[in-house]
């Protein structure tokens, strides 16, 4: 095998995403630890062949799920933002505002049903394949691909959000149906899904 | 693999690696950093680690260090080339290798050290698992070569208990584990010129000159 320290290299960025979009920022860097200690102890004796990103995705999401259930079964920390620095008021407000207006996101992608948060997370950020997804969360193709629509569709008033304060973050009303992945269409009415550039409108402008 | 799936939605994508602060830039890069050197230390505690590694620059180019838990088992040039020399050692040693500054933090210093001119002997313990045989033999020796002096080929060979294996002293000097440490710069040819070195002739050169000029200075 290749020296370990190429895939902490390649693969790291990846890792700290699913691990940020999952988890609170010190969480989320345990749990990258955590997963890079896992695969290290795997490493030698990891089939050649192996899709090593997928692997480790596979990995830190079990990880992150871990600290979830954990945290469930415990008092919720408060909630502190980190020091914005010494940059003066103004611009430590506006820091404030970016963090809200993210926290916003991460909290209404915390808070999909598993398949859509899982579909999202993996397929939309850490750029797997729905059959990827797929492999490594045991549900077939179809109800992934499905997933990542519904749960886009999902965060649609929080992606949209972006001239707003952010102090009251809407969670995203979730589309009739429990969940994405069973077996209805992705289909809405409230939703119409064209390929097209749809969504470069409020992106670009945003930010003060 | 590292493709991006095709039908990723490439301005959520954007607003989700915006929300976790992790778009690519320096930020990003010292935290990685600091994962990474976390993520050593806590393996180095568990020992699941086959090969620590880091570099040092040096007036001979940037120098790769790399321990294993019994000590330092190889030292290389840029122009062996890192990665490549990385791949052989976890070829040879194992596949667990990591990048830790800590963990080579006592070697580095005696590198410094003896850049700046001021250690001429290295305190470090040495894994010698990568020479074996007679290159073993000679490359044991060698340290009885005083700093700021230089011995032939011939003079290792007799020493080394075979006078008629010149040249395998040469192999045995030119791939050298373990260089600068195990000072195979200071065996050179009878008539004087540096020869073959791991590091090229040139660095080899630079070698010399430091501790010559060093031992002169301290002798006059």
């Amino acid at each position: 095998m290749p020296p370990f320290d190429r895939v902490v290299e390649l693969h790291g960025t990846t890792v700290l995403r699913v691990c940020r979009a999952l988890l609170e920022p010190t969480d989320a860097d345990d749990a990258w630890s955590e997963t890079f200690l896992a695969a290290l102890v795997a490493w030698p004796d990891l089939p050649s062949d192996v899709n090593v990103e997928a692997w480790l995705v596979t990995v830190a999401r079990r990880k992150a799920l871990d600290v979830i259930r954990a945290r469930g079964r415990r008092p919720q920390p408060v909630e502190h933002l980190p020091e914005p620095g010494a940059d003066g008021e103004s611009s430590s407000a506006a820091f404030d505002e970016v963090l809200a207006r993210d926290d916003a996101l991460l909290r209404a992608v915390r808070s999909l049903p598993e398949g859509q948060r899982d579909a999202v997370v993996l397929h939309h950020l850490a750029g797997l394949s729905h059959l990827e997804v797929a492999e490594l969360t045991g549900r077939s193709h179809a109800a992934c691909r499905r997933s990542a629509a519904d749960g886009v569709a999902a965060l649609r008033n929080v992606l949209g959000e972006r001239d707003e304060k952010g102090s009251t973050p809407t969670l995203p009303t979730r589309p009739t149906g429990p969940t994405g992945s069973t077996g209805s269409t992705a289909i809405r009415p409230e939703a119409p899904r064209p390929e097209a550039p749809r969504r470069t409108r409020p992106r670009e402008g945003a930010r003060p | 693999m590292n493709d991006t799936a095709p039908d990723v939605d490439a301005a959520v994508q954007h607003r989700l690696v915006e929300a976790t602060d992790t778009e690519p830039g320096p930020g990003l890069d010292a935290h990685l950093d600091l994962l990474r050197g976390r993520l050593a230390d806590q393996a180095a505690v568990v020992g699941t680690v086959d090969v620590f590694w880091r570099t040092v620059p040096s007036p001979v180019g940037l120098l790769l260090l790399c321990s294993t838990d019994v000590g330092l088992v190889r030292v290389a040039f840029e122009v062996e080339d890192h990665d490549a020399v990385l791949d052989r050692v976890a070829e040879q040693v194992g596949s667990r290798v990591l990048r830790s500054g800590r963990q080579l933090d006592e070697v580095a210093v005696e590198i410094d050290q003896y850049f700046a001119g001021r250690r001429r002997d290295f305190d470090l313990v040495l894994d010698r698992r990568l020479s074996r045989g007679f290159q073993r033999t000679v490359l044991e020796h060698l340290p009885e070569i005083p700093y700021g002096e230089t011995a032939s080929y011939a003079r290792v060979a007799t020493a080394s208990g075979s006078p008629r294996a010149v040249r395998a002293v040469g192999t045995a000097c030119a791939t050298n584990p373990l260089p600068v440490v195990v000072p195979c710069h200071r065996v050179v040819r009878s008539d004087g010129t540096p020869g073959r070195y791991r590091g090229g002739e040139a660095a080899k050169a630079v070698l010399l000159g430091l501790e010559s000029q060093l031992s002169a200075g301290a002798r006059s």
